[in-house]
């Protein structure tokens, strides 16, 4: 008989966990491992709410296993450290992002590509070396392998940098690996949602024009205003659209909604990249002729390694940059849910996790 | 850098035309412009038959402007020069591809990309935007500016360097910009015409592995044995295209009609590159499932032609490489035939009309 998810490890944990599709998420008392050797225990302070985070409760991807505790933008503060650990003392402050190990042998572990590794393992929703559940960080704490945590820059708010570990890298792998950070070159960053936003920061950090796409007119004043970005174009209005062809020598997609890459591929200069980050649940239309005739390129992301992620994070700290966010207690978590699927978050939720009755 | 030229008068030229959407060539008289200061005249040798040849002259994209004197992998010796040439003197071989201008001061001309330029014109008048007439290189002269011809390198045939105007340059751009010309890499070819068989050749000159994928088993001997491709998959054979998954750094898809990418995406390693060299219709779009885009970081690219001196680059590796096009050199008044043939991909692998010998104005052949 398999043991409950209470009885699995030694060491107790509290958590909020989706039972079922409905994606509703309630209190769960669960279990971590003991602190290996290798291995760091966190108290966990804050959580990102990412878009993953819906999808994975209510199992749009058909890949979710029940009891599932989301949650992979994690900061906290280490508590305990095992005795090989060399990376990290107690009381440092920490994250975690989407991964909590992966096989450390094959050619992308080996090359700091861990996030590629076909045996990596997920923070939640994923199976551990030892074949028990992972659970992510909508918990009280976590232990995790000294390699797979990441110190977390003095100078960043804990709570609005918490997104960063994954929305952060999100952005950041993909403009350093298809060369997209040019400085004087024009982004566009398709969608304003949690990828979006921190789209449109780092590429003012790194020099870039910034044109927000986005189909609600109203969202405009928050991006120039607020964000910083130079232009926005409503991608409904034909002519606005029009006027900006050509015009972009980069183009971040982040929407995640079934959508064509046509109207996206027409801004797009001779030579211009489309990196598309959303994760739709269908298949999207690709037209090919813009691609030949322009020399285009649409390519995709996922995360990044751990040494480019702490360089991401060095990177934010140096700009100042963290996410925007509004701060819930985890009993408030299924409202939030229910507004990130209406897209109703300026831009990210984060959990006070600390502070939270779990 | 091109110009415009002001034309002051005209030059007879004779050539083959098709004057509707039947796609049918016949003889026709024309004229070119004189020889400016800037042009070289060429007398054309060869001209290579492209299949965007064929969709012109039967309004395949439905934009065909007629008379339509195709052809644009032209071959020649220069007759002409004007007081401002220096890259070329009389009696020099020389050849001219798909452009023959472009507005010189644009970012993509200013990095050698005038393939690319906005206001590039074509060998051929594409469609009818109110400019002069092109007619291409099924003639027997051509006048171009210096800027647009290349040298032909001396130890290669004229018809089998004819192709690479076109159809090399072609393959050759996007191997070098895109970084698949590395020794070692393993790249797989889609298609095996025009296109492919060259891609097969310089691939394997730049030291990669080389996988013919093709509908047609029937190509698999010549593939190996003469083109000295690696292997062979056929595209529709789903344990060999299992076999092969995640195995190739990248593939170059010459095939023009509309199909599925999601296969070929699946024979890419991690970070692996697909790159579009035709284009499946001209506004259809291709369902693709995003997910090996993200979770393995594989991308889909494109490419068309190449620059003016990556073109003449690309003639010296073939020059150092020796790589030629297949060729079946045909008569001008073969060439309806030949177009038939093209449309079934009967042939290895291209057509060049021997203009030199078969092509001349009426009068002067008795």
């Amino acid at each position: 008989m398999s043991k409950s998810p209470e009885e699995e490890h030694p060491q107790k944990a509290l958590g909020w966990a989706a039972r079922d599709s409905s994606g509703v998420l309630s209190p769960f008392p669960f279990s971590r491992r003991e602190n290996s050797n290798e291995d760091v225990t966190i108290k966990i302070l804050y959580c990102g709410v990412c878009h993953s985070d819906l999808h994975s409760c209510k199992n749009d991807w058909g890949v979710s296993t029940y009891p599932l505790v989301p949650g992979h933008e994690i900061v906290g503060v280490v508590t305990k450290v095992g005795k090989a650990v060399t990376k990290f003392k107690v009381d440092d402050k920490v994250g975690v992002g989407v991964m909590v190990s992966s096989c450390k042998n094959c050619n992308c572990c080996k090359e700091d590509l861990e996030n590629y590794c076909p045996k990596m393992i997920f923070t939640y929703n994923s199976i551990n070396h030892d074949g028990t559940k992972t659970y992510g960080g909508y918990s009280d704490m976590i232990v995790v392998d000294q390699h797979y945590v990441l110190h977390f820059p003095d100078n960043l708010p804990l709570d609005a940098g918490a997104p960063l570990l994954c929305a952060g890298i999100t952005v950041y792998s993909p403009m350093k690996y298809y060369g997209m950070t040019e400085a004087g070159k024009h982004l566009g960053v398709a969608g304003l949602g949690g990828l979006g936003h921190v789209a449109v920061k780092i590429g003012k950090a790194m020099g870039l024009k910034v044109t927000v796409i986005s189909t609600s007119p109203k969202k405009e004043s928050e991006a120039i205003n607020r964000l910083g970005a130079d232009s926005f174009l409503v991608s409904t209005d034909p002519a606005k659209l029009k006027a900006a062809m050509g015009t972009m020598d980069y183009i971040i997609d982040t929407v995640s909604a079934v959508h064509s890459l046509l109207p996206l591929l027409s801004l797009l200069k001779v030579n211009g990249k489309l990196i598309t980050l959303g994760l739709p649940e269908k298949p999207l239309e690709l037209p090919i002729f813009p691609l030949v005739l322009g020399r285009r390129l649409v390519g995709g992301s996922d995360v990044g390694g751990i040494k480019e992620t702490q360089e991401m994070l060095e990177f934010c700290a140096k700009h100042n940059i963290v996410a925007d966010i509004e701060l819930i207690k985890m009993e408030q978590i299924n409202t939030a849910m229910e507004r990130l699927a209406k897209s109703d978050v300026r831009y990210r939720f984060v959990i006070d996790v600390s502070n939270s009755k779990l | 850098m091109s110009e415009l030229q002001e034309e002051q008068s005209h030059q007879i030229a004779f050539g083959w035309a098709a004057t509707d959407s039947s796609g049918i060539l016949h003889p026709f008289h024309f004229t070119r412009r004189v020889n400016g200061q800037n042009d070289i005249t060429i007398k054309i040798l060869y001209c290579g038959i492209r299949h965007s040849d064929l969709h012109l002259i039967r309004n395949d994209l439905g934009i065909s402007s007629y008379p339509i004197v195709p052809g644009h992998e032209i071959v020649g010796v220069v007759t002409q020069v004007g007081t401002k040439v220096r890259n070329f003197k009389l009696g020099d071989k020389a050849g001219v591809g798909g452009l023959i201008g472009s507005c010189g001061s644009c970012d993509q001309c200013q990095n050698d990309l005038e393939n690319y330029c906005p206001k590039r014109m074509h060998t051929t008048t594409i469609f009818d935007n109110g400019g002069d007439k092109k007619y291409g290189g099924f003639s027997d002269i051509f006048v171009v500016d210096q800027h647009f011809a290349f040298s032909i390198p001396e130890n290669l045939s004229l018809e089998g360097v004819a192709p690479l105007l076109g159809a090399g340059i072609t393959v050759f751009s996007p191997m070098k910009f895109y970084g698949l010309d590395k020794p070692g890499m393993h790249v797989g070819v889609v298609g095996l015409g025009g296109l492919g068989h060259l891609a097969v050749k310089f691939a394997k000159a730049f030291g990669m592995k080389v996988t013919v994928i093709s509908t047609s088993p029937s190509k698999m001997r010549e593939a190996i044995q003469h083109l000295k491709a690696d292997s062979f998959i056929v595209s529709h054979d789903l344990k060999q295209m299992q076999a092969a998954m995640g195995t190739m750094d990248g593939i170059f898809d010459t095939v023009y009609p509309h199909h599925p990418l999601m296969p070929f995406l699946n024979l890419l390693k991690f970070n692996g590159k697909l790159i579009m060299l035709s284009g499946p219709g001209l506004e259809k779009q291709t369902e693709l499932s995003i997910m090996p885009l993200i979770f393995e970081r594989k991308m889909i690219a494109g490419s068309s032609a190449g620059g003016m001196k990556e073109t003449q680059d690309m003639l010296t590796f073939a020059a150092k490489h020796n790589i030629t096009a297949d060729v079946e050199v045909i008569s001008m008044g073969y060439v309806n035939k030949a177009m038939d043939r093209l449309a079934k991909g009967d042939v290895h692998y291209r057509f060049v009309v021997d203009i030199a010998n078969t092509v001349r104005p009426p009068k002067s052949i008795s």
